[in-house]
């Protein structure tokens, strides 16, 4: 259900930096809805990102990260036509992998 | 094995509020907030879902956009943003993006625009809409302000648009001539622009739609109207009606020349 993943990575030859956008109601489970009825939380709890399928990156998200969270991060290697691959899974359980090639 | 060096940097966007002694610093503030915001603007998840649909084959007729004209022909995205309103002779209106994309809807794919229209802001449709209104104006991105004001009808539009303006009444006699008529204005700490004047009507006008970070939805010019017309104590207005693209008319001739459109901007 989830849409995709905005994700930039771009290679400087040493590091690679990668930019990704997710696309996530990321509800606390603390706001009631117009009837006063509690809203449940829906956010992610993991995500992985690997490159070229070694994971870089694996990230714990709660309630605290915003709405259609945004994440930056660099890690050292990396080149110009490998992959990254970004996953994340939610407390309900929904998935969502997307991939990019390192520009 | 310095290739399993972690990350560096994270940065997750967080909501946050500083306690502001002076207006600059406030303005400081908001300023370096936006910054902050601009790299992972979320309406770039729009603008992706906006161009996906421009292609999509939806609707009773199973069609796509793709034969929309915009204004520079059938199927051309790129600069239109920065000269809508303009008068289209198949109608014989004069209209904004949004009233034009309800046209081709209905022509095209056959769905009904007096029904998008009446769905509410972010439901059905007009979710389709905010997506596409985000694609498409990012497709002018940097661009400038380039209304035609040649026709007679965009000249009277122009015009109506100006009275709408400055037209006050209501339960607290405002106009929108109230809130953006003068330059250095605050309402509720926010900056208010000076509609009336070149370069702020282009960052105004020119930065809808937006994303909003205090609600994380996507709102297109109609619902920011919409809002304004709300603060002013008006009716909301119909959506895509002759007033609201009046009034969007009024506003992008005076941005023309100025200002590069930033749209889809991000907003507090
Ligand atoms: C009671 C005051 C008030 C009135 C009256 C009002 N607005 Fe606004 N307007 C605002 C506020 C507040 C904002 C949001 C500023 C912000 O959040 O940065 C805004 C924002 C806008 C923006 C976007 C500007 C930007 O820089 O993003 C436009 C365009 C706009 N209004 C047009 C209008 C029009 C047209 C009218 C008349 C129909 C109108 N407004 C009436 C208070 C008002």
């Amino acid at each position: 259900m989830a849409g995709p993943m905005r994700i930039r990575a771009a290679s400087n030859g040493t590091e690679t930096e990668v930019k990704i956008l997710m696309s996530h109601d990321m509800e606390t489970g603390q706001r009631k809805d117009a009837s006063g009825a509690l809203v449940p939380a829906h956010h992610i709890t993991e995500l992985t990102a690997t490159h070229n399928g070694r994971v870089v990156l694996a990230a714990q998200f709660g309630p605290a990260v915003s709405k259609n969270p945004y994440l930056q991060f660099k890690f050292a290697g990396g080149a110009k036509g490998d992959k990254v691959n970004v996953s994340w899974v939610d407390n309900k359980g929904d998935k969502r992998t997307d991939e990019v090639v390192v520009a | 094995m310095k290739n399993s060096t972690y990350a560096a940097c994270v940065v997750a966007s967080a909501f946050m509020f500083a306690t502001p002694v002076l207006a600059d610093a406030t303005a400081e503030g908001i300023a370096k907030y936006r910054e902050a915001l601009a790299e992972g603007n979320p309406a770039e998840l729009w603008e992706m879902r906006g161009e996906e649909l421009w292609k999509e084959a939806r609707g009773p007729k199973k069609a796509t956009l793709e034969k929309c004209d915009l204004g520079q022909g059938p199927g051309v995205v790129k600069g239109v943003f920065v000269t809508l309103p303009r008068h289209f002779a198949d109608t014989g209106r004069v209209q904004d993006l949004e009233s034009r994309l309800l046209t081709c809807m209905e022509t095209l794919q056959g769905i009904p625009a007096d029904e998008v229209a009446k769905t509410p802001f972010g439901k059905g449709e007009q979710k389709n809409i905010e997506a596409l209104v985000a694609w498409i104006s990012a497709e002018s991105r940097g661009m400038k302000f380039n209304l035609p004001m040649a026709h007679p009808e965009e000249k009277r539009m122009y015009e109506i648009g100006k009275r709408a303006f400055n037209y006050r009444g209501g339960t607290h006699d405002f106009g929108c001539v109230t809130c953006h008529g003068e330059d250095g204005k605050r309402i509720r700490l926010q900056d208010l622009p000076n509609l009336t004047k070149g370069p702020d009507a282009a960052r105004g006008f020119g930065s809808w739609p937006a994303y909003r970070v205090s609600s994380g939805e996507l709102w297109s010019m109609q619902r920011r109207l919409n809002d304004c017309f709300r603060q002013q104590r008006f009716p909301y207005p119909m959506y895509g009606s002759d007033v609201t693209v009046a009034l969007s008319s009024y506003l992008g001739v005076t941005a023309n020349g100025t200002v590069e459109s930033i749209a889809p901007a991000i907003k507090r």
